[in-house]
């Protein structure tokens, strides 16, 4: 099972409580973490990458193992780490400051 | 006995404030939603339990949510909490999807505006400005969206799609945004011919269709705009609100960026009914519930001052349908007071004698249950208000 850590805010939105698990068949990439969690929490489409465009939105970075993986292909293999479940994908809001 | 449910959208979440008929003890729910920018909530007239609010933020993009409670619960229209997709089938909610129509059957599928910069720009979705629930069937609702566009669900905000006829009549790439955007923040619908739509843009102007949406032309004339080189240009006016009395649906009221305005002809023609008001820059205008000549605004002392002139909060209220108007004043802060009333924070209730309601960038929400004579602040410290709506409840 693959961990992802989501941003508070959607974490209301998808009614969860901590860090999600999903399976994924095939390849473990960003692409492929996140359909799962748009398939499983068909309420988070579009608030991760766009409707339209799939690009991830701007406000948001993508994590994992101490690593910012927000510019590398969606289709890139995630570390092993999060393949093999040792670690979550992070999916990080930027800080709103005043 | 009769009461009022109003529906706050703030900067941080909403909030759902009801009383009894007195309108003098008030029970406050909320925040719904926290954290998030409720840009508008609106109940259903055919069915006051159905509520649809538009949620939004710069992080997570658009979300509808839909109550059928009465606001007690909400879930995105299409996602029951907790309900998954079936696996590797379609997901079940496309309720956040905005998807501007480029399809060569509109003809003129237009992709650009004005920037502010005057170059042209492409269309891009924003966010939900204004949600404005069908007279008749309470699945069908109208979504006026950033960048401007109209868009409308059949099935209770499972889907959108867009009234594209609007941007594609041929002046979109005049059309330009305000300082908020450019936004599609006013929805008006004639209770006599469901097939008459107002619509007004920032800054575009004023739009009419007469066949359902299908097909729209600019209502400007009579509009003065000194940012416009051309004193007759059809389009580019910064309107910012339109107002209607149900009884008289050919009478419009708007506040533009400048200038109160009043037509008798559903738009054709407008004139300027600001006559003595302190200023006639601000962003409300509302119809009393039983008055159909008795209008309001709140006076904002300029465009580039977002407050009230002398730090006193003033509703202004004609009973005669413009040019002249008193101060309203008992009750509201009459020193040191800077706040501002966004285009959407300003509603009336239909009791007798008729409620006006509105908030502020400060927090507050005042209520008037005496059509204005005397006003008491529902709440005082709410996050900026964006949105009053108020329905009457049997």
């Amino acid at each position: 099972m693959i961990r992802v850590v989501l941003p508070a805010h959607l974490r209301g939105l998808a009614h969860i409580a901590g860090e999600v698990q999903v399976e994924i068949k095939g390849p473990v990439t960003q692409r492929s973490v996140v359909d799962a969690l748009e398939a499983n929490y068909p309420m988070l489409r579009g608030t991760i990458r766009d409707h339209v465009t799939q690009q991830r939105r701007p406000f948001l970075r993508f994590f994992a193992c101490e690593e910012d993986l927000s510019h590398e292909s969606p289709d890139a293999p995630l570390p092993a780490a999060v393949a093999a479940g040792k670690e979550p994908l992070l999916i990080v809001g930027a800080i709103a400051g005043g | 006995m009769s009461g009022v449910r109003v529906l706050v959208g703030t900067r941080k979440g909403a909030f759902i404030l009801t009383a009894d008929g007195k309108r003098e003890r008030w029970d406050v729910s909320g925040p719904h939603f926290a954290g998030w920018e409720m840009y508008h909530l609106k109940g259903s007239p055919v069915d006051p339990n159905r509520l649809y609010a538009s949620q939004c933020s710069g992080w997570f993009g658009q979300i509808i949510q839909r109550s059928d409670d009465g606001g007690k619960t909400w879930t995105q229209p299409g996602t029951p909490p907790g309900e998954q997709a079936a696996p590797g089938g379609p997901p079940k909610a496309e309720s956040n999807k905005f998807v501007y129509d480029t399809s060569s059957e509109t003809g003129k599928p237009l992709t650009t505006h004005q920037f502010y910069d005057g170059t042209q720009h492409p269309w891009e979705f924003k966010r939900v400005w204004h949600l404005e629930p069908s007279l008749n069937d309470p699945d069908t609702v109208y979504a006026g969206v950033e960048d401007a566009a109209l868009f409308r669900s059949k099935d209770g905000g499972k889907s959108w799609q867009e009234l594209s006829g609007l941007r594609g009549h041929g002046t979109g790439p005049q059309w330009q945004p305000g300082a908020g955007g450019m936004c599609l923040h006013t929805i008006v619908l004639d209770p006599s011919d469901p097939k008459r739509i107002f619509v007004a843009i920032s800054a575009a102007g004023a739009f009419r269709s007469d066949d359902a949406g299908e097909t729209w032309r600019p209502i400007n004339r009579g509009l003065k705009s000194e940012f416009i080189p051309n004193p007759e240009a059809e389009v580019g006016h910064c309107v910012h609100r339109i107002a209607m009395h149900r009884s008289r649906p050919g009478v419009l009221f708007m506040q533009k960026h400048w200038d109160v305005m009043r037509s008798d002809n559903a738009g054709d023609l407008w004139r300027e009914v600001s006559g003595n008001l302190p200023s006639d820059f601000g962003f409300v205008v509302d119809v009393h519930a039983h008055e159909p000549e008795t209008i309001y605004v709140v006076p904002i002392k300029s465009d580039g001052e977002h407050f009230p002139p002398d730090g006193k909060l003033r509703v202004y209220r004609s009973r005669s349908g413009g040019n002249e108007w008193e101060a309203l004043t008992k009750g509201l802060p009459q020193r040191d007071c800077y706040v501002n009333v966004l285009r959407d924070a300003m509603a009336v209730d239909s009791l007798d004698k008729c409620g006006i309601y509105f908030g502020t960038t400060g927090g507050q929400v005042y209520c008037s249950p005496d059509a204005g004579d005397n006003w008491t602040p529902i709440v005082r410290d709410l996050p900026a208000v964006l949105s009053v709506e108020v329905q009457t409840l049997a």
